[in-house]
């Protein structure tokens, strides 16, 4: 280590500003585009979940149609 | 990182300043692979009419533009205080630019097309001949008098940065291949969940069938 206090580590030598405000974008960026791709996937899902229920829906709907027609 | 940002020694030129390489190098380097493989799938979709080719090249574009991003960001957080400009108009910068604004445009162009078919053909027009900008980004520094520094890491020669440094950046790059590796496969199998959602075997995932009736 040659870093002789957590001060100094923070400092960068002067550059603190540059080199953490590098990391610290790129960290949050990181962030922000797992969250994102989560949130893609759990939409979708969701979206996938709504069409079934509504087919469900319909399925449940047409043999009485069908039956009234025969008659 | 801890490498980078505790061990590493200072660099006798720039002082700390210079660990911002840690991030900036791997940024530029994926930016610049990962819009190859854009290009690579695009061909690979174009020629065999595969529609996964498509979904990849789409997975792909948000992480690699993010990447042209940070490259550029970290880029200028390194530029002033080491030279005093945030931006200059040499070959690399405004090559790696245009590499940016390459990807907005294909994620732009394949979010504005209704069929996603076509949607994958067009952008895999801007994919493949965007690609060319990629190694003139890597030999700009060498074809033009600019004001980015030059390779200081070659397949052939050794490397002219310290030891340490340069294994701490390797480790930040392989770290940023994992992560991008990752994250586009989780998005591709949410675009393969959309674009095949007709399919038995969507319908019959525990996720979509569960929960209902």
């Amino acid at each position: 280590m040659r870093w002789t206090s957590w001060a100094e580590f923070w400092a960068m030598g002067g550059y603190g500003l540059y080199v953490w405000g590098s990391f610290a974008v790129t960290a949050a960026l990181m962030v922000i585009e797992v969250w994102q791709a989560r949130r893609q996937r759990a939409d979708t899902l969701l979206g996938l979940h709504r069409e079934r229920a509504l087919q469900a829906g319909e399925a449940a709907q047409a043999p009485v149609a069908v039956s009234k027609d025969m008659s | 990182m801890w490498l980078g940002r505790a061990v590493a020694p200072t660099d006798a030129q720039q002082g700390e300043g210079y660990r911002i390489i840690f991030v900036h190098v791997p940024a530029s380097w994926m930016s610049m692979i990962i819009y190859l493989a854009m290009g690579f799938w695009s061909v690979m979709g174009l020629t065999f009419n595969t529609r996964l080719s498509g979904m990849m090249t789409r997975a792909l574009a948000p992480t690699g533009a993010i990447f042209a991003f940070l490259s550029l960001w970290t880029g200028a957080l390194w530029g002033k205080p080491m030279w005093g400009t945030w931006w200059v108009w040499d070959a690399r910068l405004t090559s790696e630019l245009i590499l940016f604004f390459l990807y907005l445009g294909y994620i732009a162009l394949t979010s504005a097309i209704d069929d996603p078919r076509r949607g994958d053909r067009a952008g895999a027009l801007i994919a493949i001949v965007g690609a060319i900008n990629v190694p003139i980004i890597y030999f700009s520094v060498k074809w033009w008098n600019t004001l980015h520094q030059g390779a200081s890491v070659s397949m052939t020669q050794a490397p002219s940065m310290a030891r340490l440094m340069l294994w701490a950046m390797l480790l930040m790059a392989l770290a940023f291949w994992f992560y991008a590796i990752a994250l586009v496969f989780y998005r591709v199998r949410t675009l393969i969940l959309q674009r095949e959602r007709q399919a038995q075997w969507v319908q019959d995932l525990p996720e979509v069938a569960g929960g209902v009736a």
